[in-house]
């Protein structure tokens, strides 16, 4: 007997987790991964088993912990946008010579187009890199599914297991059948090699070893697993293969009937058998693939035959942005024209009078003042250079403020501002949110604070974690605190509200601190006006 | 059935919610569904739409392709025409004509007008001011709901039954309000939908 809900992708897959006996979820806000924790802290399930789910305060700590899980026989599972695996990039490949002992699921949700991201870096790569298997779910019921695979597949082979979403999966909602048992959560228990865990050089020495020597295994379960296909059919002019949500777009590209052999990618190490099949079988092979062209790549050295391989590199299909249906009936044109079934709506000319509406700060928002005291204050200097960082508040870039000047990673504006500094810049101006200064701003503090870097620190505070929709920010009510332990010299540590009605006194405060040469911080906080609604509405 | 609708509007305006009560009725009627949003950053007084596909066969694709929608659901007028390649050939527009103006190069009324006259199937009225007289201004998604509703196949007390359960939580009048921005958007719709069809 099973139940059928409405669910987003990152909420099915957060739904399969909690029903495969989840026993903690570890995660910092991103988009398109934030759902899943979301979906976890909600659910009455897992309220009543007390599954963790608190929000850490970056990926790499919230990677950690949910090792450490791991470690203890527990299954566990953290959560990040693709770039925030790069934060936990440290943790997440050495935990391939650690291995797993709970199951471990590390789910990274990759922003093809950058709907709301910096890059379209492909996780898969990820997963190659570190020699961990990774899943890819093609739709909303097979993210539900994956879950409970995932844990299985990852206790089975004892290593971690890379879950990779994509926003139009992560942020599209289906129907989705879910059992109505739950699993069990494991009991505690250790690793069975606990050697393999402490990652000096003579022990990792010889978890390499197995570790390469289990990469056979995980080849192995990519050929048996349920979620990569074969599928036939008699036009062997091409051989098409797609990955994850790519499979989708094709399918409807040919109103479900493809005349062409199709293999379904949604598990790695890839199945090299099922491919060399298709490869051998058909004319030639053209790889529709979500992301960068990571199976295209792989298969360059299985061109023994001379076929013709197509795909992003050969630029058959587009290589920036995400696909569609439409885009993979454009590949498949490119290298048969003739190709039976294609859709070929008739469609009406784009309007040419519609204009962009690029985002921008809310009205009430504390971060517009900020930003318009900002402005005055530099309106004194010649050639002031602002460093943001990843918030709402990057949108100061966008008129009318147009206020910052660089925007680059979590954490990058304290830093950044203190190598302009050192390289004789002045005014420099690092502009933070409050998440992300906890996320990865305060280690940077610390280096410019040590050295009295001449810079001033905007800690733009809005109580929240604003950009992903109001979560809890891990240093609400401690900033000044956190200053002050890093070693802020309470002199030039001030604070502002930051209101309307204070512009004139913070954009003289920002004067001051600027003329000042050395570190100051200046924290100008007022709670987001979304959250503060929330707030209200409950009272 | 099938019904490929592209939901638009500019962020913060309410075309989620169009798509949950949508979402939910689908549901109970056993239908298939596919629903891709838009979260994070362009949620910020951006360009918001969605991607809402019903059917009682399987769907494939999250995204609905090129010249396959039947119809632009829309609580502003730009925001519909931005979608025009997406519309089918017998496709409606179905849209709030009053601008949400927060961009210095909007354009003017007359060309948003004409170029929404341009197209043969469009339901567009002034359904703020219809969410203001029979309900509450903030009702203005659910005129549109109602407008949309007779190009569904859903039968209607289906998608009522729908909004009780999403408002009941905040009190029967809301629920009432809600409700009665509903019908009301459909009944105008109706009419539009008979006159063309006379």
């Amino acid at each position: 007997m099973k139940t059928k809900q409405l669910l987003l992708g990152d909420e099915a897959l957060a739904l399969g987790a909690i029903y495969a006996g989840l026993s903690g979820a570890y995660a910092y806000p991103g988009t398109p991964s934030t759902e899943i924790l979301e979906f976890v802290q909600k659910n009455p399930l897992a309220r009543e088993r007390k599954i963790h789910s608190h929000w850490s305060s970056n990926e790499k700590t919230a990677m950690e912990e949910a090792l450490g899980m791991s470690f203890c026989g527990k299954r566990a599972m953290t959560s990040m946008k693709h770039v925030g695996l790069n934060v936990a990039a440290d943790p997440f490949v050495n935990s391939a010579m650690t291995g797993a002992n709970g199951g471990l699921l590390v789910i990274a949700a990759d922003d093809p187009s950058m709907h709301s991201s910096q890059n379209e870096q492909d996780s898969r790569f990820y997963a190659d890199f570190a020699m961990i298997p990774a899943l890819e779910p093609s739709d909303q019921q097979e993210a539900y599914d994956m879950a409970r695979y995932g844990f299985e597949l990852s206790e089975r082979l004892a290593i971690p297991v890379l879950t990779r979403l994509v926003t139009r999966l992560s942020h599209s909602r289906a129907v989705v059948e879910t059992h109505d048992t739950p699993l069990a959560e494991n009991e505690l228990h250790y690793p069975a090699n606990p050697k393999q865990w402490v990652l000096m050089p003579a022990m990792s020495k010889i978890r390499n070893r197995r570790l390469i020597a289990d990469q056979e295994e995980f080849v192995k379960a990519s050929e048996k697993s349920p979620f990569n296909a074969y599928n036939e059919a008699a036009d062997h002019r091409l051989g098409i293969i797609a990955n994850g949500i790519a499979y989708n777009y094709l399918m409807e590209a040919f109103g479900g009937n493809c005349p062409f052999p199709v293999v379904k990618i949604s598990q790695y190490p890839l199945p090299m058998s099922m491919l060399r099949r298709l490869y051998n079988s058909c004319d030639a092979l053209l790889i529709t693939e979500e992301g960068q062209p990571y199976i295209e790549q792989k298969l360059r050295g299985l061109n023994e035959q001379g076929k013709k391989i197509y795909g992003k590199l050969t630029g058959n299909v587009v290589r920036d942005g995400e696909l569609n249906p439409d885009l993979i009936a454009e590949a498949i044109r490119s290298v048969i024209p003739n190709a039976p079934g294609l859709i070929n709506n008739q469609a009406p000319a784009a309007s040419q009078i519609v204009a962009p509406r690029p985002p921008m700060l809310c009205q009430g928002c504390g971060h517009r003042d900020v930003y318009s005291a900002l402005n005055s204050a530099l309106e004194n200097y010649d050639s002031p250079r602002v460093f943001g960082d990843i918030g709402c508040y990057t949108l100061g870039f966008l008129k009318p403020f147009n206020a910052i000047d660089t925007c680059v990673d979590m954490g990058a504006s304290i830093t950044m501002a203190k190598g302009a500094a050192d390289a004789g810049q002045h005014p420099a101006v690092a502009i933070i949110g409050d998440s992300t200064f906890t996320h990865s701003g305060m280690t940077g503090l610390l280096d410019a604070i040590n050295e009295d870097s001449d810079i001033l620190v905007i800690i733009s505070d809005n109580l929240t974690t604003g950009m992903t929709g109001g979560q809890d920010s891990q240093g609400t009510g401690k900033i000044e605190e956190i200053c002050l332990g890093l070693g802020a010299d309470p002199k030039h540590l001030r604070t502002i509200d930051s209101l309307p009605k204070n512009h004139a006194e913070m954009t003289a405060l920002f004067r001051e601190e600027i003329d000042h040469h050395g570190c100051s911080i200046v924290v100008a906080r007022r709670e987001c006006i979304q959250t503060a609604r929330r707030h209200a509405a409950k009272k | 059935m099938k019904s490929d609708i592209v939901l638009a509007g500019v962020g913060g305006q309410g075309i989620l919610t169009i798509a949950t009560i949508l979402g939910a009725a689908a549901l109970k009627e056993n239908l298939c569904l596919k629903q891709a949003e838009v979260h994070g950053m362009s949620q910020r007084g951006g360009d918001v739409q969605s991607n809402l596909r019903l059917s009682s066969n399987p769907i494939h694709s999250d995204l609905i392709p090129l010249g396959g929608a039947d119809l632009i659901v829309s609580l502003e007028p730009m925001e519909a025409l931005r979608y025009l390649p997406f519309l089918s050939e017998q496709g409606w527009i179905i849209t709030n004509n009053v601008p949400f103006v927060n961009i210095d190069n909007y354009p003017e009324q007359e060309s948003i007008d004409a170029e929404l006259a341009k197209m043969p199937r469009v339901v567009a009225f002034d359904m703020e001011a219809m969410a203001k007289e029979v309900a509450t201004a903030r009702s203005s998604n659910l005129v549109l709901l109602g407008a949309a509703s007779p190009f569904i196949d859903i039968h209607p007390d289906k998608i009522e039954d729908a909004i009780r359960a999403l408002f009941i939580p905040k009190g029967e009048k809301i629920v009432d309000a809600n409700i009665a921005a509903f019908r009301a958007g459909r009944a105008k719709a109706i009419e539009i939908k008979e006159n063309f069809q006379n």
